[in-house]
């Protein structure tokens, strides 16, 4: 076991209603998710001397701290590559707090992404200087259409059906159903409406997409000792990682001998090893869904089941409420809201206290991942 | 959002010598003056030797489909008209982790340069098919590569 095994833990979470179109600006949505998150877990805001954030968060760290009242900071980070970043962030404060570098820590995003004009592909230049510049200027212009790449050669090399394929999103919705937080909630999702929808890029539909949110989120991370003190039932960071493949390229990562393994392979194998558990002891998880295939290929690469077989994996249920490993009980990425997966987070959190929508029953174990596409990373959660 | 296709910044020296090429109509990777391996993307080092003494070979350009897409709306103006349209990766036959981006188009007069072309029949879209990358000429310092079914080479 590593040394930062359960020697912290989460105290405090929060959330902002999700939509399509919030009046807030990310500033104010940020100040009043890392406010109720403290006062979640009982903790003062001038106790807070640690902040963490994905670099492509808007609001920087000093307006934040200066609007809640934060004391003095001690430690602050920002983590890369988007959706890679939330385990990641979460790692990064966990280790600052268990070695005495700094004592409590709050991990938020803030993103407003629901209007069409704010996606990041959209507002490509007319030049592009960086790695895309291989791939956007032939068409591959958003990451729908990359990891279409990787679904269609998996499809190719494992027989994946497109209606094995739907079982990510009809489970997942089948959640969202149960919690009036998402987006999708009192919208089910049947198996024909599915492949009746329209292409974003073959062979995945609207409904292999995440949603496009506005929407806040924020924890609250304290030393195992200090989570005593705290309102909330503890949940403790039994093992947190961060992975980068070799000869790993983001998003077009089509140049390296397995691109299928993406970060998760790296990410994975790391977290492992600094744990007691294996992955037959996870019972829940939530793994990151920006698009359906990535749930597949992170249950291959994180041990849930074995490589090549995640389609009949998930057949029959088996991710949705009641299946034997429910995955994205909130509803997700693709059925609650897209907020970089800050939100896959606080539903673990949720499942280790007990509370979630989509409770799993003595759940002890709950994985939380990253993009399998990006530079990664990934916690395992344990109450 | 902008109205016309994105292009590649093609003066940058890391691999300003690929799109030279690409407007003669070939196909060049690095490659190490020291042991030989081939690398795409450009960089600056070879991973296998840590040598800084880098070439430019030119390849056959030939290699198999390894896979691809159909992207449908919504995309970028310039794309949109072409809607739906595929994008292929392609894996050179000089080594398997040779791969690059492309979309397959119908053969015929195969030159090259500056006719549009008509994307193939989706049902030729077969992983593992014959493909021969040939060069669109889209901006005065711009050619992209297209592919062809080998059997539909000229
Ligand atoms: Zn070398």
């Amino acid at each position: 076991m590593g040394s930062l095994s359960d020697s912290t833990a989460i105290v405090g979470l929060a959330e902002s209603e999700y939509a399509r179109s919030l009046g807030a600006s990310e500033l104010e949505l940020s100040c009043r998710v890392v406010r109720d998150a403290l006062a979640d877990a009982g903790v003062d805001p001038r106790e807070v001397d640690a902040l963490a954030s994905f670099t492509m968060e808007g609001p920087a760290d000093f307006e934040l701290a200066r609007a809640v009242g934060m004391g003095e900071l001690n430690f602050f980070s920002q983590v890369a590559h988007g959706g890679g970043a939330a385990c990641g962030a979460v790692a990064q404060v966990a280790m600052a707090i268990s070695c005495g570098m700094a004592q409590v820590g709050v991990v938020w995003r803030s993103r407003k992404r629901g209007a069409k004009s704010s996606r990041v592909w959209a507002q490509v230049n007319d030049r592009i200087s960086d790695q895309w510049k291989y791939s956007r200027p032939v068409g591959l212009l958003r990451p729908v259409d990359e990891v279409a790449l990787m679904a269609r050669r998996y499809m190719h090399e494992y027989g994946l059906k497109r209606e094995q394929l739907a079982e990510v999103a009809l489970a997942q919705r089948e959640h969202a159903n149960l919690n009036p937080r998402a987006a999708m909630y009192e919208k089910p999702l049947d198996l024909a409406t599915y492949l009746d929808a329209r292409w974003i890029s073959e062979p995945l539909c609207l409904y292999d997409n995440c949603l496009e949110s506005d929407g806040a989120v924020a924890v609250v991370i304290v030393s195992a000792e200090r989570a005593r003190d705290c309102r909330t039932r503890p949940v403790f960071i039994h093992s947190a990682s961060q992975g980068m493949g070799e000869q790993y390229q983001v998003m077009t990562n089509f140049h390296c001998d397995d691109p299928l393994a993406g970060c998760s392979g790296a990410t994975a194998r790391n977290l492992w090893r600094q744990a007691d558990a294996v992955p037959a002891d996870v019972k829940v998880a939530q793994l990151y869904d920006a698009f359906s295939p990535l749930v597949l290929l992170s249950l291959e690469t994180y041990g849930l089941c074995p490589v090549g077989e995640a389609g009949g994996f998930v057949e029959g249920g088996t991710l949705g409420p009641g299946g034997s490993l429910p995955v994205n009980t909130s509803g997700g990425s693709l059925s609650e809201a897209y907020v970089h997966g800050m939100n896959l987070l606080n539903e673990g959190v949720r499942q280790m206290r007990g509370s979630s929508t989509s409770q799993v029953e003595d759940a002890d174990l709950c994985l939380v991942t990253s993009a399998h596409v990006v530079p990664s990373s990934a916690l395992l959660l344990r109450n | 959002m902008i109205d016309e296709r994105p292009l590649p910044v093609t003066d940058d020296p890391a691999d300003a010598p690929m799109w030279e090429a690409a407007l003669r109509g070939e196909l060049v990777v690095q490659a190490c003056v020291d042991c030989g391996r081939l690398r795409f993307p450009p960089r600056p080092m070879c991973p296998d030797c840590q040598s800084l003494d880098t070439g430019w070979q030119k390849l056959s350009g030939r290699g198999k489909l390894w896979s691809y897409c159909v992207a449908h709306p919504p995309l970028l103006p310039a794309f949109e008209k072409d809607a739906p349209y595929n994008v292929a990766v392609i894996q050179l036959d000089e080594a398997p982790t040779l791969r690059i981006f492309g979309r397959v188009v119908r053969g015929g007069a195969a030159s090259g340069s500056g006719e549009a072309r008509e994307p193939v029949d989706p049902s030729l879209l077969v992983i593992g098919a014959r493909l021969q990358v040939v060069f669109e000429k889209v901006a005065d310092d711009v050619a992209l590569p297209l592919f062809l079914l080998e059997d539909d080479v000229a």
